[in-house]
């Protein structure tokens, strides 16, 4: 997937003004946190949970290597492969062998956000596979030649008219704006794709270090198909998705689903350990699982590690106003809102992604809704201290910086320097309490007034006062 | 000769923006105190808290600026500002300093004795002991009141400043849509993305004017010199106050962005 985060802020200035767009924004903003917040007053506990996720989360990543092991060795016990792959390029090339070596035409899958981060779709097209996505956002967005916008509602920036369209130029069938005729239609063309797949590629929520099981989380079905129908079936997670126990893992669809859709669980909750078995009804008879790194070991022990604790329910990008303001496919990759926004910089570098932790007001509503208590703002304030550290801000910035960091470390410039900026405002705005147009000042003044000084510092009034003893 | 009290010695954080912006503001928060029955003196070394250095990254500014607050609020009681986002500043300082360092406990030590002046008020002073001289002011105006982000999330204000507010007569609070949300300030995120924080504004001015109320009150200058600058833009009547100068009684003073009618008709 081509990386347009460089661009953040022209795409922004477009999605601003993508009156579609903001719609479907306004839909998101009334929709998810609301159920959200029911789902969570109906649970007096859930705080609690939040605080078992985290430390969990914590524990696993510190026991990380042990518990893949004995994934990977559970997974073999059942009969199933398990791949490592360090770069997303090894990721494609060992699921295109695995393509290769049952002389595969087409693949379905089901939804994935590792996949996009690894770019699988164009891998596989390019060297002969068809990917079909099977959750109806991303079969959209396939059809369309787009990507994500979100990672749990991926097409969450179309409209009814968009998918009409897109609908009636791939299925050549009577063009309808009924939602209902329109899902019909879609599950009668996937059905096809289903039955026709010879693998079926699934991402996992979590994977059951205990059991050798992964588990997808959906509201669709679609998943199930994927990974039932066709003889192979292939897994493609990360590394930080393994939990210990079966149990821990139904603490985090607890957490999960309120977090995401304020359900209190998801339609389906599938797990898959290892292929079919002697007199089983159905599954696939080849089961492999491609834990993908993709620089997460990295941040492993760094000061990102809590980030890895994600567990993608995207209750930050439904919450942070930035998200709700410019959309999903501003961030420019997969990633997008507060925790893309760290992710983002560690996968692409933090050249490329450097707006993004700057994009942020720091308001806090991301932590304080995510289930497993990421520091997020914490987070993207260590990115600009990455910057920082390697002068990649603009020179304006960085001198404007210095210039007042030199007077805030030196009180007896500091108070004639505000002494006189007060009074310059002041005379600027005349006598009018506001400034309509302020020089260096324009990212304000573009769009709302300055207001004025009242006139003298406090320091400057208070001096004063205690001098005479009387109240300015 | 200024107000000598048997109380506390508060040490007041200014703030730049009451410094430069609303001084008014920061004569009403040591109004308050000297009602509180503290003794409130302004220590001079102090300048911003480093908040614009901390969340550029720049660590060695922030720990310099840290090490200068700290030694100018030695040996006061508490340290009191009139701001949430500068107060939760101060609770930052143990982050920028090592456990090893000498600044590191005198940080935690800051920390735990400063307080944003409503929490100060409310959960230190207790309202027992001011019920009675807020009750002694009026404010015959419909108010809607904004939270703003560091002091809601980092310090847990949310009660405080409703329930100071509803014990002066004739305030009649109505909460607006989103009142939790960010105005779009930001610090520097205002100037480096003016659109996107334009958009935040807008919805915030909105939902300020969706309601009846006559003025927004808020915790935090820079949500209302934004949020009241907006207001202006857009030709809206609603007048923006920080909460101080209610609970004070000082609301004389033109509101913010408003003109200065006297001076107007002088000249």
């Amino acid at each position: 997937m081509q990386i347009n985060t460089p661009f953040f802020k022209q795409r922004a200035h477009d999605a601003l003004a993508d009156e579609n767009l903001q719609k479907a924004l306004g839909n998101l903003k009334a929709g998810f946190p609301e159920k959200r917040a029911i789902a969570v007053s109906r649970m007096p506990e859930f705080e609690q949970l939040r605080d078992q996720g985290r430390d969990l989360k914590n524990h696993i990543l510190e026991h990380l290597d042990l518990y893949l092991e004995q994934f990977e060795r559970k997974v073999i016990e059942n009969g199933g492969h398990v791949h490592w792959a360090r770069t997303a390029d090894d990721a494609n090339r060992i699921i295109l062998d695995i393509c290769k070596q049952v002389d595969a035409k087409t693949v379905t899958k089901g939804k994935s956000m590792v996949t996009e981060e690894i770019g699988l779709n164009d891998f596989l097209e390019a060297n002969g596979v068809q990917p079909v996505e099977t959750d109806l956002g991303e079969y959209i967005l396939q059809l369309r030649h787009d990507h994500p916008s979100h990672i749990i509602a991926p097409a969450i920036h179309l409209n009814l008219e968009d998918v009409s369209e897109a609908f009636h130029a791939n299925h050549h069938r009577e063009k309808s704006m009924d939602p209902a005729v329109l899902m019909q239609e879609a599950r009668e063309v996937l059905r096809e794709k289903f039955v026709a797949a010879d693998v079926g590629i699934t991402g996992a929520n979590f994977c059951v270090a205990e059991t050798g099981s992964t588990i997808i989380v959906t509201n669709e079905g679609n998943g199930d198909l994927t990974q039932t129908l066709p003889k192979t079936h292939v897994v493609v997670t990360s590394i930080e998705k393994v939990v210990p126990t079966l149990e821990d893992m139904t603490l985090f669809l607890r957490l999960l689903a309120r977090s995401a859709t304020g359900q209190e669980f998801s339609v389906y909750n599938t797990l898959s350990t290892g292929p079919r078995r002697e007199g089983d009804q159905d599954g696939p008879e080849n089961f492999h699982v491609v834990l993908v790194d993709n620089g997460r070991s990295e941040m492993v022990g760094s000061e990102f590690q809590d980030m890895l604790r994600c567990i993608r329910c995207s209750a930050c990008m439904n919450h942070c106003p930035v998200y709700g303001a410019v959309g999903g496919h501003s961030y420019g990759w997969v990633y997008p809102g507060p925790m893309g926004s760290v992710l983002t910089p560690q996968m692409i570098g933090i050249e490329k992604g450097g707006m993004l932790p700057n994009a942020s007001t720091f308001c806090g509503k991301c932590e304080s809704v995510c289930p497993v208590k990421i520091p997020l703002p914490k987070l993207m304030r260590h990115w600009r201290e990455d910057e920082f550290e390697k002068h990649l801000q603009p020179k304006a910035a960085r001198y404007g910086l210095a210039g007042w960091a030199f007077l805030a470390k030196r009180p007896a410039l500091y108070k004639p320097y505000t002494r006189m900026a007060s009074w310059v405002m002041k005379t600027w705005a005349g006598k009018n309490g506001r400034i309509k147009k302020l020089p260096l000042a324009g990212g304000w003044t573009d769009w709302r007034d300055m207001p004025a000084p009242q006139g003298k510092t406090f320091m400057q009034a208070w001096k004063e006062q205690q001098k005479t003893g009387e109240q300015p | 000769m200024p107000n000598i009290s048997s109380g506390p010695r508060v040490g007041l954080f200014v703030t730049c923006l009451a410094d430069m912006f609303r001084p008014s503001v920061a004569f009403a928060t040591v109004k308050l105190l000297e009602q509180a029955g503290c003794h409130a003196e302004v220590p001079k070394r102090q300048t911003c808290c480093g908040q614009p250095a901390f969340n550029s990254g720049d660590r060695k500014t922030t720990a310099d600026i840290a090490r200068q607050t700290i030694d100018a609020f030695d040996g006061y009681e508490y340290v009191v500002g009139p701001s949430g986002s500068c107060i939760g500043m101060l609770h930052y300082y143990p982050e920028v300093f090592a456990p090893s360092d000498s600044y590191y406990q005198r940080a935690l030590d800051l920390k735990s004795r400063s307080f944003e002046i409503t929490s100060f008020l409310f959960d230190v002073i207790g309202m027992d002991s001011l019920q009675e001289q807020l009750q002694q002011l009026q404010f015959n105006h419909k108010v809607t009141y904004h939270d703003s982000c560091s002091g809601l999330r980092q310090l847990g204000i949310k009660q405080q400043p409703r329930q100071l507010l509803q014990q002066v007569q004739g305030v009649e609070l109505e909460e607006m849509e989103e009142a939790e949300t960010c105005c779009g300030f930001g610090g520097t995120f205002c100037v480096k993305y003016p659109e996107i924080s334009n958009r935040m504004v807008s919805n915030k001015t909105e939902f300020i004017s969706n309601t009846d109320a006559h003025t927004v009150l808020g915790g935090d200058l820079g949500c209302l010199l934004n949020m009241a600058g907006k207001l202006k833009r857009e030709g809206k009547q609603v007048e923006a106050r920080h909460i101080v100068e209610v609970l004070a009684g000082m609301t004389d003073t033109p509101a913010i962005g408003e003109a200065d009618y006297d001076l107007a008709q002088q000249l």
